[in-house]
């Protein structure tokens, strides 16, 4: 008999909030936040089984404070083995690039979209693998009213046709529907009951020579989103490029048409998503670069980006003595090219649109230049610099702001004092005349060999045209880490903003007070 | 006071959790599909590496200390090989929209990684990756001996000793 094994994962943050009214932190009637979880998981032999409770008493700001509340929000029971695979219970899946499904968890968005229900993954031979799922989306403490149902397959032609495991192109085709059904009950607008999708995708590599494409078409899906109308969906994905050590370019474009697909068509913002609509530009790291992250606009966009990376070779005039590394990305997302109908009392398609052309309305534009260099054993940096122009209207949905230009420069610097001490430190700087005017920032953080580190960062608005807003953002930071446990603790305000991972935001308010995180797994 | 409750019995779990558990130590890798960085659907029982040594690491191409840490690793890599045969096993958990630029950054990289991809982050869920860099050391049994988060210069040399330990035994 197999020996069970039983492994699992805790969470716990939690911040004291202060009223702070020169930066909008407001008061908190119970004083303090706290998001947590503990997940459990069993595996013996090919069974599997889990659950995960969640407690939010109440939700820190900023999410859902249908959240507030505890109780177990994930359970599953699994049999897999080499060629057949079943869940019942959560699960979390995603059909190619997500463009008509992805279930999955972000934490720290406070986005779980997890499918309660079954699912089946099955390799019907070498080169070709189905799965199967249905079921209703999580819903806070609840379920999705709307029944989500989808099948894919893939084909590794290499794996399957005789003869051409050795041939050096490789080629992955794959397809999928999802559809989902909700009772048609909206009494001003005929809605329809089953709403369909549809995707395909091919995925070739050669060598250095990579290409990704995947194109999804939905049926008409009105909604809350769309302001109902009745036309389809469309979105287009195309990644290439070329690579090889030392050089590489790659080129993306996508076009996004009305693909917001929800299991309920009255919800919002990022509530019962069944798809994942991904985004060109890159996600940010760097505090002042994290102010105007780019959100994908579901309702409609064009993108376009190109990125090439060179690294200037050990013992060149530029690339000293341990090579130089330089990263040119260019993005732009702009409107699509669409022709109002005005047909709101007719037909209610919205609008037209002209996929050859380009808007001149831009969401986004983006060029970044990075360059990483390593001075000595003790001494490396990277230097970047970000030009951008920004759509808030669009973007953040809040009206009167257009399109902020910023240029952003950043220095990051990593200093070996000692052979198990480091200082990292970086220096950024925002300059924008419009929005909330100019920021600077300063963080410097010390490690104590691999597990304990301190540290202090500033972030100061010191351009902003209000001069009672010209405040600093400082916070001081503790921590310990030992294997999978890592303790954080702080203290200090936080300016309020938006957070965004892969395209998809939350707010995030103004605080002011102590935090603690707390993260382990055994 | 309900609050407090909550938070001192997570925190009583997440304390015993240090005190009782040992991590990921003594699990075995588990199971389950996951794609090369390529798109090719593999599995993770390829995680082996005939009875030698294997590291996994899980990364991002957006984690800086991660590319810190495999740049550092690379440069050792071949002398790693040659004194505990290791073979090391780097796990992307970018999201969506960053695996397609996976193969590319690691081509420029000129990495002799294996890599894999874990967009839908099941795989990272289940070996319980809270934060990255995380590097686990894995014996010839399948069985996780060693894991440490986040990577600080010189941080490589204590996967090595760990890598000369599970050979030593032999």
């Amino acid at each position: 008999m197999n020996e069970g094994q039983l492994h699992g994962s805790v969470e716990i943050d939690a911040q004291t909030y202060t009223r702070d009214s020169a930066i909008g932190a407001p008061a908190v009637p119970e004083k303090m936040g706290l998001n947590s979880f503990a997940q459990l998981d069993y595996t013996n032999g090919k069974i599997s089984a889990g659950v995960r409770y969640e407690a939010y008493e109440n939700a820190l700001l900023g999410y859902d404070a249908r959240y507030n509340g505890q109780g177990i929000a994930y359970k599953y029971l699994r049999f897999a083995d080499s060629t057949f695979d079943v869940t019942v219970g959560n699960f979390y899946e995603q059909f190619g690039s997500g463009l008509i499904l992805r279930s999955y968890w972000q934490y720290q968005l406070g986005v779980d979209n997890s499918i309660d229900g079954v699912r089946l993954r099955y390799n019907l031979c070498k080169g070709i693998s189905v799965k199967g799922i249905i079921g209703h989306q999580r819903y806070y403490w609840g379920e999705g009213t709307g029944i989500v149902r989808g099948i894919d397959g893939e084909i590794n032609l290499n794996q399957l046709l005789p003869g051409w495991d050795s041939v050096k192109t490789k080629i992955i085709l794959g397809g999928s529907f999802v559809s989902k059904y909700q009772v048609p009950d909206n009494t001003t607008y005929n809605v329809p009951g089953n709403v369909g999708a549809t995707a395909g995708r091919i995925t070739i590599n050669n060598g250095g020579f990579s290409l990704y494409s995947e194109y999804a078409y939905k049926i008409n899906d009105p909604s809350v989103v769309n302001n109902y109308i009745y036309k389809p969906g469309q979105a287009f994905l195309l990644r290439t490029g070329y690579s090889t050590k030392g050089f590489s370019f790659s080129v993306s474009g996508e076009s996004i048409d009305n693909m917001s697909f929800k299991s309920d068509r009255t919800a919002v913002k990022n509530d019962l998503d069944i798809n994942y609509l991904p985004t060109l530009p890159r996600d940010e790291t760097y505090q002042l670069a994290q102010i105007y992250p780019y959100a994908t606009q579901p309702n409609g966009e064009m993108g376009v980006d190109a990125e090439v990376r060179y690294t200037l070779p050990k013992e060149s005039l530029f690339g000293g003595k341990y090579g130089t590394e330089l990263d040119v990305e260019i993005a732009a997302v702009n409107a699509l090219d669409t022709t109002n109908l005005n047909d709101l009392n007719t037909t209610r398609q919205g609008y037209s649109v002209n996929y050859f052309g380009v808007s001149d309305r831009i969401y986004f534009n983006n060029t970044t230049i990075e360059l990483k260099h390593k001075f000595s054993p003790k001494f490396r940096m990277i230097l970047q610099y970000v030009d951008e122009a920004y759509n808030k209207d669009v973007i953040q949905q809040e009206v009167g702001y257009g399109i902020i230009h910023c240029n952003i420069g950043i220095f990051d610097g990593y200093y070996r004092i000692t052979s198990s001490n480091t200082l990292h430190f970086e220096v950024q700087e925002l300059e924008t005349k419009k929005d909330q005017g100019s920021w600077a920032f300063g963080m410097a953080e010390m490690n104590f060999g691999s597990n304990w580190f301190v540290g202090a960062l500033d972030e100061y608005n010191y351009g902003n045209p209000i001069a009672s807003q010209q405040i600093h953002y400082y916070t001081l930071t503790g921590g310990y880490t030992h294997n999978a446990l890592r303790i954080s603790i702080g203290y200090g305000k936080t300016r309020s903003g938006i957070l965004c991972v892969g395209g998809v935001c939350r707010q995030i308010p103004a605080s002011d007070g102590f935090s603690i995180s707390i993260t382990n797994s055994f | 006071m309900k609050q407090l409750k909550i938070a001192i019995v997570i925190l009583s779990g997440s304390f015993s959790s240090i005190l009782y558990a040992q991590d990921m130590k003594g699990n075995k890798v588990p199971v389950l599909p996951i794609k090369t960085m390529n798109g090719i659907l593999s599995s993770t029982s390829k995680f082996s590496n005939n009875g030698k040594p294997v590291v996994i690491d899980f990364w991002a191409t957006w984690c800086v200390p991660c590319i810190m840490e495999l740049n550092a690793i690379a440069d050792k890599y071949d002398y790693w090989q040659k004194e505990t045969g290791v073979k090391i096993f780097i796990v992307s958990v970018d999201t969506v929209h960053n695996t397609t630029t996976v193969a590319s950054f690691v081509k420029n990289k000129g990495w002799r990684y294996e890599v894999y991809v874990d967009p839908d982050g099941n795989f990272q869920e289940a070996m319980k990756v809270m934060d990255t860099p995380c590097t686990m050391v894995v014996d010839g049994t399948g069985k996780i001996v060693w894991m440490h988060n986040s990577y600080n210069e010189g941080d490589e040399e204590k996967v090595f000793e760990e890598l000369k330990k599970l050979t030593a035994k032999k």
